[in-house]
């Protein structure tokens, strides 16, 4: 039996006078994917950043390894690796300065791996190259770097593969499973299809969208 | 610890690598600075003795207006970028985070004000005793107003014209600043002890140091969260 990492108990999340979700259940646990589905607007992201503990508008509670979010919330941090929609890239910044940064904010990331991440997500020779010179393919690459610099327990990603192409989605997938092997887990949205041989949980956000929704 | 004191020195590092390439906006605070102290001459009267009265309040309100207007930039690419995100969830303190980036933006605003400040006095007859009174009031008085400067950027980081609001939030907290600065200055351009007034800014520095960055990261939290 693996050990359930991430649970979320009766969720609830209202924005702008509309019911997102309503006793919405999660429970991830060690060597699950899951996929959060869901249409453009749904809270998707609203979801991710509630359960990363970026957002405070909601109602319900949060559990890391079976104990209250509140009192393991450092623990957590150091447990986790989130990548946003907005993914921490400065565009003044090179791609080394960058992970540099990154590598002083989360003790969970290999520093010593920077050189050899850059070189997986296709970017070597130029680490030396402001981002905003990069395209927002490579822009994205430079924070998915982090993926193979991580040895964070918990992965959450939002649209981790925007502008990223195929092969690049590819190594990120076999990245992925290689990670819940090693026993972590990973949350993500997406809307590519993502290849079969991944085991993959999903949950969709509109089934516990209130049925009747409120308009002011 | 020392992790945490590697983040401290790598926060400050990355924001002065920043600011360097981001040239309009490191000397943008310096050159208003200048501008205003320079167009006072001219529009109210180029009169040495009038000037020298006036002196010591005028570079301080300068120096005050071009710290207020800089400060909207001190979490601004950051939260645009994601990197905001990012630093709130580290597991290290936020308020340190905090607190590099408010010393990076101090000594490329308020530490270069203080340094060009003799010039402005020159400029407009400030009496040389006044100087050093000068000096060691915006020494002591500007890191304050960045500090408190930082809690209005964070709170209003996430709005999409927060410049307005920064203002109505930090102004009330810039004037005892500004009373007990120009102060300074005035006691000693007439030979009066300045130690008073510089423990007085002493004072509200160390309060503000303490302080401060603890609210910013709050106030961060909050930006992010809305």
């Amino acid at each position: 039996m693996a050990q359930a990492l991430l649970t979320a108990q009766s969720l609830f999340c209202e924005r702008d006078d509309r019911i997102l979700f309503d006793q919405l259940q999660l429970t991830v646990s060690e060597g699950e994917i899951w996929q959060v589905e869901g249409r453009n607007g749904s809270g998707k992201t609203t979801l991710l950043s509630i359960l990363c503990g970026l957002s405070s508008h909601y109602e319900g509670e949060l559990y890391w390894r079976g104990e209250p979010m509140d009192e393991v919330r450092e623990q957590f941090l150091s447990e986790l690796l989130y990548i946003g929609h907005q993914t921490g890239v400065s565009a003044m910044l090179t791609a080394e300065e960058n992970l540099h940064w990154q590598c002083a904010l989360h003790p969970s990331l290999d520093a010593s791996r920077a050189q050899q991440a850059l070189e997986s997500v296709g970017l070597k020779g130029f680490e030396d190259v402001p981002a905003h010179q990069l395209s927002a393919g490579q822009k994205r690459r430079i924070a998915l770097a982090k993926l193979y610099m991580s040895r964070a327990k918990l992965w959450i990603l939002d649209e981790p593969f925007t502008a990223i192409d195929k092969i690049g989605v590819a190594a990120k997938e076999a990245l992925m499973v290689e990670h819940i092997r090693a026993g972590g887990s990973v949350i993500m949205t997406t809307h590519q299809d993502l290849s079969a041989e991944i085991p993959l949980h999903t949950i969709n956000v509109e089934h516990f969208a209130s049925s009747q929704r409120e308009w002011s | 610890m020392s992790s945490t004191l590697q983040l401290f020195k790598q926060t400050f590092r990355r924001d002065l690598t920043l600011a360097f390439r981001r040239k309009s906006e490191l000397v943008n605070p310096l050159i208003f600075f200048l501008i205003v102290a320079s167009l006072f001459p001219i529009g109210v009267s180029p009169e040495p003795n009038f000037l020298s009265q006036l002196a010591p309040g005028l570079v301080w309100v300068a120096a005050l207006l071009a710290t207020l207007l800089s400060m909207e930039t001190l979490f601004k690419s950051d939260y645009e970028d994601g990197s905001l995100e990012q630093l709130l969830l580290s597991p290290q303190p936020v308020f340190l985070v905090v607190l590099s980036k408010v010393l990076a933006h101090w000594l490329l605003s308020g530490l270069a004000l203080t340094l060009v400040a003799p010039l402005l006095g020159v400029m407009l007859f400030l009496p040389s005793e006044g100087m050093p009174g000068l000096m060691l009031s915006l020494l002591l008085g500007t890191p304050t107003l960045s500090l408190i400067g930082a809690i209005g950027a964070a709170l209003t980081v996430g709005l999409r014209r927060g410049g307005v609001l920064i203002s109505l939030l930090v102004l009330p907290l810039y004037i005892p600043v500004l009373i007990f600065g120009s102060s300074a200055v005035q006691a000693a351009v007439t030979g009066l002890p300045l130690d008073g007034y510089l423990a007085l800014l002493g004072a509200m520095l160390a309060l503000a140091l303490a302080l401060a960055p603890i609210a910013a990261g709050a106030a961060l939290r909050i930006s992010v969260s809305g």
